[in-house]
């Protein structure tokens, strides 16, 4: 086989893992978080059934729901697929990468959240209203902090493009900098922000004063409530991954480095394993957190997400004053 | 008219038909003129209101393509053109320039104009059609000739190659956009408005001025008038101080132009009392005006060199951009709220400047013309988003009668085609690709991330934290627009009747299908733009992006390498697009069906339309957050007999604009004060004055 196609087949296998393996990471959460509380779980592929479920249920519109409702979880599930074409998952030869930069994925993750708040407002109820508000508050306040975390990383690398970033990152000499030790902790306060878990919203309630993002999805139903789940769990995916790319980046295939470092398909089954890895360490640290916080009552977020951007404005700083 | 000009770009004949092509230069001139003529001639049709309105805007929609077409050459091949008009004062003839600057806002200005003008068409017979219509039966004739005298005067600004004519055109400017925003003068808002704008565009004029005249004194000298002109100007070389002066002078009296925080009091007062059309032109293209002033002086006149000014134009761009947006949030008057987002935009275009001007002064010419292409991309896409967002404001406004958001609601299944042509304003505004707004904030990004450390501290604590404010910016735009989107056109009526709500005419729909159709195009093909733009960076300057940036083709963005940055927005829109096709079709196959209920009540019955979330209630977590810069003032008032089972609940909410108690007040206060001191004097009695003038006499006698 001619390697002319590699770039295509990585992009393929690329997107097949952010679709197949989001759900698996929501079902280890949730496995991990019931083992954690001593309860029964459900089983790591519970999220998959959810979702099949849901595929073949009924659609129950509101009644005064108009197109942008119906639109809504298309736009949300196509603007997350995106975003997972352009994060090096596995592989930094994903051809679709160079279409955005770092600054253009965050912009896709902010379509969803447009779009997902504005369908709340569009049912005409007091729930929808509210959880569109604190959603955008939480947004408006998380959005410059996670660019301002990039940022600091993509100054380091001297570049915005993820792909890049891995490489300078994972096949220049290990340096231990304080820009990228405040950019990672600003980072994670964030990504919890962003993927609506425990402390600034929890992805399990149902209770009205404390719902933000169930509290905007709550009018949907059947395959729109399908897409909006398995989008919010790419979500929680992509994230991970993400973090994983700009932070600890080694093991992704195709940068010829010492780790998986052969090019073209043979590097990925290495990538996989270190991804897997690395994800369920992942989903480790998301349920310690979760397990060990209470959520926060609205009004205090601001202020958790103020030290997410000022530790990212510090990280920032600290490269401009030390680095 | 003799023209006694040195065309660099020749007039080009017809071979054999003995038709002229006139030069770029000469085409705008044309179309001020008969811009002019159409302020002139708009008085004869005065009983005959309808065709009044059909042919002075059809007459402004040609005139405009033609500068538009004009501007557009002019910027393609980087040409300068000039032109001595005899006319004005002896010895002081009009010297008028079409340079790329100048034709980029040429074009940008005769775009939006064109828009407009097929929006008034259908917007200006509410005025006169319907008795029950916005302000009742009016006339519009001195609607149209201002309109007209308006825009020949933003052109001319533009044209001007001279302290005398620019001044000239800039009061032209202010005074018809005077009597634009009065036209309703009934109104005693819009009276109060029309003369804050017009005292402080004079203050603003007099800087202008005094820079002119320090400029113009230390390049021609004081005996002569030599100096006036802009080339002698250009030609000078100006010692620091005097600089400094010259540059501050003229930045705040364009900044008071241009609504810059602290001198934007008179732009949320101004344009929600315009006609919707005037306000779409004013925040669209007149502000771009004073931003075009700014860019003349600073790069062109002065050759700005010293990183402090630009310093002082970037801090105050990201105030105005965090002040404007977070007043913007508060408003529920949704043209106030278009007014306030003006000024957060023409803060961002200030931040791009502001940074061109700190490379410039390093002479990083790279970076320099990245940021000015970043801002001058921003220009064009503030004044077509914008004008796209005031004429849907007015749109809406002509079929609800109705400018306060919280009385709105559920227009999409009224009004469908604006609603989707707002919706692309509101995304384009809130940076979000595939659409323009998008593009400019990311070069701007760009352009901060690839600043190297400076030798200055205080630069590397700035830039960082412009960067972060700048993104602040971008996300609290979005959630203002989410507001306003999801009050106005989402959920359902709040207001009394919404019977008469219906969608408007072919001509505003077109006007708004127009800009929608810019604000992608603008948004997909950031190549293309790039390439037009070119000379404009090599001109001001010394630089050029579009050679890096369109390396890989039209596909693709690279300001300034490969593996810098690369964006490439009709692959991100296309591939979203194919997502969504994919997903919408393989997600029928289990054919389930779909109905319609009622939303889920919570078991209550009775869920009325006030109970949805409305603007105020929308903006509140916002309002707790940042209330500590804003002025709020919140009270909540239970009647009734028994306190804990309050009757009715009178909720007052006043938010104030903080600069406008905090610094104009004390001064007006300060002002009548004086003047009442002063009124002592007056005693209506001739005797008295008299003996003013005598000890006036007897006092100069005896200190000359």
């Amino acid at each position: 086989m001619t390697g002319q196609f590699y770039p295509a087949i990585i992009e393929g296998v690329q997107v097949a893992t952010v679709l197949l393996a989001a759900p698996l990471l929501v079902g280890w959460v949730r496995a991990l978080k019931c083992w954690s509380q001593g309860r029964s779980t459900a089983g790591l592929f519970q999220p998959y059934r959810d979702i099949l479920r849901l595929f073949s249920k009924d659609i129950v519109l509101a009644e005064n729901a108009s197109w942008v409702f119906r639109a809504a979880p298309y736009v949300v599930f196509g603007a997350t697929l995106m975003a997972g074409a352009i994060i090096p998952v596995i592989s930094v030869k994903a051809p679709l990468a160079a279409t955005a930069d770092v600054i253009a994925l965050v912009a896709l993750f902010a379509i969803a959240r447009f779009f997902t708040a504005l369908a709340g407002m569009d049912a005409g109820t007091a729930f929808g209203g509210m959880g569109s508000s604190r959603e955008m508050m939480v947004a408006s306040l998380a959005e410059p902090a996670l660019l301002m975390s990039v940022f600091t990383v993509s100054l380091v690398t001297r570049s915005t493009s993820i792909t890049e970033m891995v490489r300078v990152l994972s096949t220049g000499p290990f340096v231990l900098r304080p820009s990228l030790a405040f950019a990672f902790l600003s980072f994670a306060i964030i990504a919890m922000a962003e993927t609506g878990r425990v402390p600034v919203d929890n992805p399990s309630t149902h209770l009205e004063l404390t719902m933000i993002h169930e509290a905007m999805i709550l009018e949907y139903s059947g395959r729109h409530l399908a897409l909006m789940e398995w989008a919010g769990m790419m979500k929680l995916f992509l994230f991970s991954s993400l973090a994983i790319a700009l932070f600890f980046p080694w093991g992704i295939a195709g940068m010829g480095g010492w780790l998986a470092g052969t090019a073209g398909l043979a590097g990925l089954p290495a990538a996989f394993f270190f991804l897997a890895l690395k994800l369920a360490l992942a989903g480790v640290a998301i349920v310690f957190v979760e397990t060990g916080l209470a959520k926060m009552r609205i009004f205090r977020v601001p202020e958790f997400l103020g030290t997410a951007f000022i530790l990212a404005t510090l990280g920032m700083l600290s490269y401009f004053m030390l680095e | 008219m003799g023209f006694r000009g040195t065309a660099i770009w020749s007039a080009v004949p017809f071979q054999g038909r003995g038709v002229v092509i006139p030069s770029p230069l000469e085409s705008v001139s044309l179309s001020v003129v008969i811009f002019l003529v159409t302020a002139a001639a708009a008085p004869l049709l005065k009983s005959r209101q309808a065709s009044l309105i059909n042919i002075a805007f059809s007459a402004s929609a040609i005139a405009s393509v033609i500068a538009a077409f004009a501007g557009f050459n002019a910027v393609a091949t980087g040409a300068v053109e000039t032109m001595v008009l005899p006319v004005g004062l002896p010895d002081l003839p009009f010297y008028l320039r079409l340079d790329a600057t100048s034709g980029f806002f040429v074009t940008v200005t005769a775009v939006l104009v064109f828009f407009v003008s097929i929006y008034s068409i259908g917007y200006l017979k509410g005025f006169i059609g319907h008795p029950a219509g916005l302000a009742g039966q009016r006339k519009v004739t001195s609607l149209a000739v201002f309109y007209c005298l308006f825009v020949a005067g933003m052109l001319m600004v533009v044209l001007a190659d001279d302290a005398y004519f620019f001044m000239i055109s800039w009061e032209l400017m202010a005074a018809a956009s005077y009597f634009l925003v009065v036209f309703e003068d009934e109104n005693k808002e819009a009276r109060r408005a029309a003369f804050i704008y017009l005292l402080i565009a004079h203050v603003g004029a007099i800087l202008i001025l005094l820079s002119f005249g320090v400029m113009a004194g230390l390049s021609g000298g004081f005996e002569n008038f030599n100096g006036y002109t802009f080339s002698a100007m250009r030609a000078s070389h100006i010692p620091g101080v005097w600089k400094a002066a010259a540059f501050f002078l003229s930045f705040f009296g364009f900044a008071a132009k241009a609504g810059v925080v602290p001198l934007h009091v008179w732009l949320p007062e101004a344009h929600p009392v315009a006609p919707t059309n005037v306000s779409a032109l004013m925040s669209g293209v007149m502000l771009k005006v004073a931003v075009y002033g700014m860019v003349r002086v600073s790069f062109d006149l002065l050759h700005v060199s010293d990183w402090r000014m630009g310093g002082v134009v970037l801090v105050m761009g990201l105030v105005s951009a965090v002040m404007g947006i977070l007043y913007a949030l508060m408003q529920v008057d949704l043209k106030r709220l278009l007014a306030y987002s003006s000024i957060e935009n023409v803060g961002i275009i200030l931040v791009c400047l502001g940074l061109a001007m700190i490379f410039k002064s390093f002479d990083m010419t790279a970076l320099a013309s990245l940021s000015l292409v970043a801002g001058l991309y921003h220009i064009t896409n503030h004044a077509m988003f914008k004008g796209l967002l005031f004429m849907g404001a007015g749109a809406v406004m002509h079929s609800t009668h109705e400018r306060n958001m919280e009385r709105m609601g559920g227009l999409i299944h009224r009004m469908p085609q604006t609603a989707v042509f707002f919706l692309v304003g509101c995304l384009s505004i809130s940076a979000l690709p595939p659409f323009n707004g998008f593009v400019s904030e990311w070069l701007l990004f760009q352009a901060f991330l690839l600043s190297p450390s400076f030798p200055t501290p205080l630069l590397n604590l700035i830039i960082p934290l412009g960067a972060a404010l700048v993104a602040l910016t971008a996300a609290l735009s979005a959630r203002c627009f989410v507001k306003v989107f999801g009050v106005v056109f989402l959920g359902r009526w709040r207001g009394q009747h919404d019977t008469t709500v219906n969608e408007t005419g072919l001509e505003m729909r077109g006007a708004m299908g127009f800009a929608a159709f810019a604000c992608l195009a603008l948004g997909l093909l950031p190549v293309f733009f790039i390439g037009w733009i070119d000379a404009i960076p090599r001109e001001l300057v010394g630089g050029r992006v579009s050679e890096t940036a369109s390396e890989f083709g039209w596909l693709w963005l690279t300001p300034v390498a490969a593996e810098r940055a690369s964006y490439s927005a009709p692959v991100v829109f296309a591939g979203i697009l194919a997502v969504v096709a994919a997903a919408y079709l393989l997600t029928r196959i289990p054919r389930a069906g779909v109905r319609r209920a009622p939303v889920w009540d919570c078991g209550f019955e009775k869920i009325t339309p006030r109970m949805q979330y409305n603007s105020t209630s929308f903006a509140m977590p916002l309002r707790r957050i940042f209330g500590f810069l804003l002025s709020v003032r919140e009270t909540v008032r239970p009647s009734g007999a028994d306190p804990a089972f309050p009757k009715r609940l009178t909720y007052r909410l006043k938010i104030r604009d903080r600069i406008w108690h905090g610094c104009y007040m004390p001064v007006a206060d300060a002002s009548f004060w004086i003047a009442r001191r002063f009124g002592r004097l007056q005693h209506g009695r001739i005797q008295i004055y008299l003996l003013y003038s005598f000890a006036t006499l007897i006092l100069l006698l005896v200190f000359a």
